[in-house]
This record gives structure tokens, sequence and C-alpha cells, in this order.
């Protein structure tokens, strides 16, 4: 398969948060992937692994006390050097549209979705004039399945699924070329986590240099939606796969990922043993070893994500297949 | 046993959430509770764990009927159960760390001399590791409180569990873990569970028996699909 050249390119992207005491907390480290047009990359793992870090860093939302490091590059421009005039004016919500994790609180309280739908629309986009904003936010909003007749509805009188389709419409309103989807189907019910993602795929479908980038602990909504999947433990990207292969067979390779994956109720529903390690205070080795059954010695020393997986004895596909990597494996 | 006969319930007598709900959790049993978000399940489960009075109905608790709710319940009656929540941020005090989380309903009843003991029996068996327990709530990971919240609805060994939507936060394999603490409690004690929330395929592989809303309660006339 042939991809067309990445949307966003990460390379080497560390986040570190000063605490005071001269504390520091390794939210990112050396975090590597791209984005292709056409595509949704799940960033996944459990809560506090760092992810949604990462997504404050692509939109330079982080704290005062963070340092970053590496390069984060969407098209010509570097996001992580870029300054805070070049992020607001270019690329928040024309480059990039943020999708947030509670949609509830993401919306202005006080005013109509209407109101905010034709405010940000006459931010990005030429429109002027009271009657073409107002058709261009109806158009928005049916672009996100968001029905007309409730866009003079304040956020509070909108269900979970009405809001978030609001969310999405606000960040499409820019028709910006990447999507980045912070856990987007939190605290929805089931049905409404699959139409959430069948249509944020939709998206990505109906416009092929488009690009989505989700960030999810919900490993089902994760196959439904994903063509590749990251893993993120303590920080690091531990293991980046094709979707299909990573949810079927021969399955992940990483031990974190397959504990990940059997913890699910339609698998064996058994936990990882132990808790994920404080980002404060990181062993030298590879982080998961704590609690990984193949651990041994050599876990002493950091895995580097090595082709696909970093660890020292991934878990060889049943199915031999003859590649460098699990040759060596 | 615990028995709900034709209970209605809500925020406002003329637009009541649930109507004419009945359900029999028998004892031992681990009963789900099926629906999707905004249905009453929440609601019934509060008037299941005798925190919400219904508007009408009758529940029967081991053949008694329940004519006192919340804090005027009987202690015995109250303390037969125990509750976990889905969002255990709204769920715990934000100034008690979360070995004093754990402690409080020990506290509550006059059972300071039990408080080290259970505190860390339990903070073993839900899987938090003892630096934890001396931190505050914003210290924490949100399924590391709700394992303290866990250990908590576990301390006065409950006869009866109510989880609402326990794991709607959390990832996999916090949700494994603590469906595990909850099965081992039960094991070791023979309380009931109702399991309340929206993922069939978790309270189909969770509990005994999973109901689905419609064949408890009647539907709402006025609600929307």
């Amino acid at each position: 398969m042939t991809r067309p050249g990445p949307l966003l390119t990460v390379r080497g992207l560390s986040v570190r948060f000063l605490m005071p005491g001269g504390r520091r907390i390794a939210a990112v480290t050396d975090a590597r992937f791209e984005v292709a047009p056409g595509e949704c990359l799940a960033l996944i793992g459990e809560s506090g692994c760092g992810k949604s870090v990462l997504a404050s860093a692509l939109l330079g939302l982080l704290p005062a006390n963070t340092e970053t490091a590496g390069s984060a590059r969407l098209g010509d421009l570097d996001l992580l050097t870029a300054g805070e005039r070049t992020l607001a004016r270019t690329v928040r919500g024309r480059r990039i549209g943020l999708i947030p994790q509670s949609p509830a609180a993401h919306l202005t309280p006080l005013r109509t979705v209407r109101s905010q739908l034709e405010e940000t629309l006459a931010e990005l986009t030429g429109v002027r004039g009271r009657a073409a904003l107002r058709e261009a936010a109806e158009r928005a909003a049916q672009r996100a399945a968001f029905p007309p007749d409730h866009l003079d509805r304040h956020p509070h009188q909108l269900s979970g699924g009405l809001a978030q389709r609001a969310a999405t419409a606000l960040a499409l309103a820019g028709d910006p070329p990447l999507l980045l989807a912070d856990e987007p189907t939190t605290g929805l019910d089931r049905p409404l986590v699959e139409r959430t993602v069948d249509e944020l795929r939709r998206h990505i479908e109906a416009d092929r240099d488009r690009a989505l980038l989700m960030i999810t602990h919900d490993l089902a909504a994760a196959e439904r939606i994903a063509d590749r999947v990251a893993v993120m433990y303590a920080g690091r990207i531990v293991e980046l796969a094709d979707a299909a292969a990573f949810f079927g067979t021969p399955g992940p390779r990483h031990p974190y990922s397959r504990g990940l994956l059997d913890a699910l109720p339609d698998r064996a529903f058994t936990p990882i043993p132990g808790l994920p390690p404080e980002l404060g205070d990181l062993p030298a080795g590879c982080a998961f070893a704590p609690r990984c059954p193949r651990a041994d010695t050599s876990c002493t020393e950091l895995p580097p994500l090595a082709g696909s997986v970093a660890c020292h004895h991934p878990v060889r596909p049943p199915v031999p297949a003859a590649t460098p990597e699990n040759a060596r494996a | 046993m615990l028995e709900l006969r034709s209970v209605t319930a809500g925020y406002d007598r003329r637009a009541p959430v649930v109507r004419e709900a009945s359900l029999t959790l028998a004892p031992g049993q681990a009963l789900g509770l099926l629906g999707p978000s905004g249905c009453g399940k929440s609601t019934l489960a509060r008037v299941a764990a005798l925190l919400h009075r219904p508007d009408a109905g009758t529940l029967l608790l081991d053949g008694t009927p329940v004519r006192r709710w919340r804090h005027r319940a009987p202690r015995e009656q109250r303390t037969a159960f125990g509750v976990v929540f889905q969002q255990p941020r709204l769920a715990a005090d934000p100034r008690l760390r979360l070995a004093d989380l754990i402690a409080e309903p020990l506290r509550a009843t006059g059972r300071r001399d039990q408080i080290p003991g259970r505190v860390t029996e339990l903070a073993e068996a839900t899987g938090l590791t003892p630096d934890l327990l001396t931190r505050r709530p914003h210290e924490v990971s949100d399924g590391q409180l709700q394992r303290a919240c866990l250990a908590r609805a576990l301390v006065l060994r409950p006869r009866i569990l109510v989880c609402d939507e326990m794991t709607a936060m959390l990832d996999a394999s916090t949700t494994a873990a603590l469906v595990a603490a909850v099965e081992r409690y039960r094991r070791e004690t023979g309380a009931a569970l109702l399991a309340v929330g929206h993922d069939r395929t978790l309270l189909d592989r969770w509990c005994d028996r999973t109901l689905h809303w419609h064949e408890v309660a009647r539907s709402r006339a006025d609600a929307p699909t």
C-alpha cells in the first residue's frame, strides 16, 4: 500500500513538567509517529499515561511549567517551536480541529449552539453578513449531523450525544486537515460510542485529505475506527501497529498491549497485575517490567522502539512471518 | 434478599423518572441491569440502595418493608448496602487521604478499632499500594480513586453491593481488576450484586443474569425515542 506523505510527523517529542522542589514529571518521552491523510491513528493507553499531554503539546496548550523537546511537523510548520501568535492565528481551528473530551464543558454555557457556530465561522472563514452566517452555521451543523432545529438550544439542553456533535461541528468549521479527538467517547453509552466514532470515521472517508488522531482508552472504539494504533505506556509509545493485525491476528506484540486486550470482557477479562508507575519516578529500564510476565534481567535496560515494538522479548505472532524484526525476537 | 415492587421514583412527582419498576435480587445473586443513558437506571439503583425515597411502591429487604431512606434508615438496613458510583471524583471528599476515605464508614459507625486492619486488608484486595493511601484524591488517577471507593463500599462487609456504572470512566485493565475484586469479595462473603450499566458485553460476562431496563420498568410516555 502506498501512502501519501504524512500530514503530521512527530519525532522525539518529550514533555517534562517542572514541579516545585525540582521534581520533574516525564509525561511524554521520545514519541515518534506519523499521521497520513485519509488515515485514523488511535493513541491508546491507560489513564495517566500521557496521551492527553501529547495532544495538548500539539496544540501549544501546555502550562507554563513545561519543557518540550523534539519536533511535531504539520506540513512545513513545527508545532513545538511555533509562537502563540502563529498557533492562534493559523493552526488552532484552521489546521487542527480539536474534538474535546467533555463537549458539555467545552461549549459556552451561556450561549446557544447557533451563536457559537456563527462566531467560529466568522472567525475562521470568510463568511460575512447575518444571513450568510446563519446559512453557513446550518450547513456546518448538518455536516456533523447536528439537528438544525436544536441550534437555538443552550448546551445544558443537549444530550451527551448532541453536545458531542455540536463540538464536532465547531471542530470542522474551519475545515482543518487534521482532527484531534481527545477521549471523544468518555461517559457515552455503547450505542452512542459507536455512532460517535462512525461519524468521526465518516469525516475522514468523506475527505481523503483529512486525518484523525484519536486519543482514547476505549479499545472497542479504537478497534471500530482506527487504521493504525499507537500504544502508550508511562509516557512512551511502546507499540505502533496496523489496527486489523493488532485487534485480530496475529495480535499485538508488546506484552502490555496484549495485557490490555486480555482485560476486555469479551476476551480473558483478566487485569494486568499491579499499577502503572508514577511519571515522576520512572524506573531506569523498561517501565512495564514490574508488571510484565516476560520480564528478565535484560529489562533493566530501556528497550528502543525497534521497528514497531519497544520490548526486549515481544510476543511472537503465532504464524511466523519472515520479517527481520520478529526473526530477532 | 431485596425486592422492589412497582417502584415509581424521580425528582418531580409529575414526571417520574422510574415508573413501576420491579425486580428481585436473591441472596448471593449477581444481577445486571442494562439500559441506555438517561433511562432512569441510576435513580432506581439509588432507591435500591436506600439513597432515594421513591414516590410509590414497596421495597423489601429480607422480607421487611423499608420505611425510611437515607440517614433516617435504621443502621442495620443502611449498612447492609455498599455502593460504588460512576464518578469517583464526585463520590470522594477531596480533603480526605485515601486511607481515611476507606475508613470513613468504620468511623461513622463507631468501629475505629477495626480501622488499621480493615484498611490494610482492603487496600490489598483492591490493588492499592501503601504509598497511595497517604495521598488525597487530587494526587491519584481516576482508576486509583475508584479502587479506594470500592474499598470504602466493602469496609462494612455489606450483604448487597450496588455498582452504578462503576467502570464507565475506566480503562480495560482497571475495569477487569475492579470486577475481579468485587467477585473475590462475593465469593468470600456470599454477598449479592446489583450492577447497573450500559455495556452488555461487560454485564453478561460479570453477572449471573442481565435484565434490560424495559423488562424491569415501564417506559416513560414522554421519553425521547
